[in-house]
């Protein structure tokens, strides 16, 4: 226990050093949400059968926030945490940890934990902007968004480490995360809005774990309810990635 | 506490590991005693690295048997927690990670807390404190990664090629680094292809070419046993041409041959044939100002040992 918080203590550290990433992960989502907030408006959108556009009956503001918060996880665990740890493992700072009884399971656990507290940071910073700005409401309630949040958070620090163990090099490590995300931004709901999509982006866009982690945290958000089976996707999503994650690391070993 | 329960603290016994087609380490066996500085000596490729990294619980033997302290290291690496230091080759910290942070992690990993400002203070490392380790010269860098072997006060330690790369100063600096980690006791496994380093560093080589160990000795005694002869050189005063100059050397005891290149003679011959030539050389009134001898070196055993050199 006293090696695992020193250890997250120390990454979280190492993470805040490179400003470049944390500016991205943390700054993108929040100047995205304001481009969106400022053309689709914070209004109430009145059910009107003429336009497409339904923003799921609340206001686009409503219906961004949430999925920016969802967001923010997913940017911290594809473009900060994949070239972390691909640079890690090429560099042997896994074998010199584990070689100085420091286990490999000690540090993706230190992994996980900053992953939780650097989105939940991105995720704070946004709905703090949102209310700043555009007066933006409380929740309709609290513990159904820190569920779908929690649960998504843990998607992506597995998809993460996924990527930080399969990709052959840090660059690529960084690429594909980068690109990943910004697909995920768009075809996930958290770029145009889900209604004027076409079924192909809709299609490529349910095969993205971040649509399933907005839908849950809006759903929630908003006052729709649990809904379990977008939670059960992303957990699925958390549990596979993470199983292979780990399995990975062990063959590399 | 350092009275090791386990005597011998090392036991290796062969040890085979393949990689692929490729056979690492094949068939080797050996033992370190408490306190002892042990050598792997070897060119690259020869299974040095992958036979401490078995030792280090960082790589599955094919077959036979490891064990450091009398525990096997992969399969209870908890019970060696902060009793094992290691300096692994080629490997690196977080560029963004500071020399404290560093030492304070790794001795986090102990089971008891340590102090790790002495290690700071020891290692020279006390002005670079805040220093992250991407603006490490590559001594620095060296001195810091062999200091997180040692702040755990670990009872052996396995330091792998840490003079590579290092200027001749730093090299003798982390020679006397080592002297001074085997003055308090702790046994030292080290890895190397530096003839200078082995010989005068190590209480035991072990040779090892093509992953095998091909002898195992004090280098003094490999020294012995695999070379020959001692070299008596200096330079003749009498011109060049005249040939009946120093063949009566030949017949000076502990002499094996004679040999004239130009002005040089070199003298060929066992023991204590250098006092014997300074005789004869003496006795004919000849003084030359540059006889000197060359002994044989752990690097010329080497070479008649394994058939090539080290690069």
């Amino acid at each position: 226990m006293r090696l695992w918080r020193k250890l997250t203590w120390e990454e979280l550290k190492l993470f805040v050093r490179e400003p470049l990433t944390v500016v991205f992960a943390i700054g993108f989502p929040l100047i995205m949400l304001f481009v969106l907030a400022e053309v689709f408006g914070t209004a109430p959108v009145e059910p009107d059968p003429g336009d497409p556009i339904a923003f799921r009956g609340v206001s686009p503001l409503s219906y961004y926030v949430p999925a920016y918060v969802a967001l923010a996880a997913a940017a911290v665990g594809l473009v900060m945490v994949p070239a972390h740890l691909a640079a890690y493992r090429e560099r042997g700072v896994l074998r010199r940890f584990r070689a100085a009884s420091i286990p490999a399971s000690t540090v993706f656990a230190a992994q996980i934990a900053v992953q939780y507290v650097l989105a939940a940071a991105g995720g704070l910073l946004i709905i703090a902007a949102a209310y700043l700005a555009y007066d933006f409401p409380a929740p309709e309630a609290f513990l159904g968004p820190l569920v779908a949040f929690f649960v998504t958070a843990t998607a992506f620090a597995a998809l993460g480490i996924l990527l930080g163990a399969v990709m052959p090099s840090p660059r690529a490590a960084q690429g594909f995360g980068v690109m990943l995300f910004f697909v995920m931004m768009m075809l996930s709901g958290a770029g145009p809005p889900v209604d004027v999509m076409t079924s192909t982006m809709q299609g490529i866009g349910k095969a993205m774990p971040l649509w399933h982690g907005v839908i849950a945290l809006q759903d929630a958000w908003l006052g729709y309810g649990w809904n379990w089976g977008e939670l059960g996707i992303v957990a699925a999503v958390a549990v596979v990635a993470g199983a292979l994650a780990v399995a990975s690391f062990r063959r590399r070993a | 506490m350092r009275t090791t329960e386990v005597d011998p603290v090392i036991v290796v016994d062969s040890l085979r590991k393949t990689y692929g087609a490729t056979t690492a380490v094949d068939g080797v066996s050996f033992s370190v005693k408490a306190g002892e500085v042990f050598g792997l000596l070897g060119s690259n490729g020869a299974g040095k690295t992958t036979t401490v990294e078995c030792l280090e619980g960082l790589r599955k033997p094919d077959s036979g048997e490891v064990r450091v302290l009398g525990i096997d290291p992969l399969a209870h690496p908890e019970r060696l927690r902060g009793r094992v230091g290691c300096q692994l080759q080629e490997s690196h910290l977080p560029d963004r990670m500071r020399v404290w942070e560093a030492l304070d992690l790794f001795a986090a990993a102990a089971p008891r807390p340590v102090d790790w400002t002495e290690v700071l203070e020891a290692w020279g490392l006390a002005t670079k404190r805040d220093a992250a380790f991407s603006s490490l010269s590559g001594g620095q860098r060296q001195r810091l990664l062999v200091s997180l072997a040692l702040v755990t006060d670990p009872d052996v330690v396995f330091l792998d090629e840490m003079t590579t790369g290092l200027d001749p100063a730093a090299r003798h600096t982390s020679w006397e680094l080592i002297e001074a980690i085997r003055a308090r006791g702790t046994t030292v496994v080290l890895v190397t292809h530096f003839m200078d380093e082995a010989e005068r560093l190590c209480d035991r080589v072990a040779v090892m070419d093509a992953g095998r160990i091909v002898a195992m000795a004090r280098p003094s005694a490999l020294i012995e046993a695999g070379a020959g002869a001692v070299r008596v050189k200096f330079t003749s005063a009498q011109p060049v041409g005249e040939p009946a100059g120093v063949d009566w050397l030949a017949d000076v005891p502990h002499v094996h041959g004679v040999e004239r290149r130009g002005r040089t003679v070199e003298v060929t011959g066992d023991g204590p044939v250098l006092a014997h030539v300074a005789g004869a050389l003496l006795a004919r009134g000849l003084e030359p100002s540059d006889l000197r001898v060359e002994r044989p070196t752990l690097e010329e055993t080497f070479l008649k040992l394994t058939g090539h050199g080290l690069e």
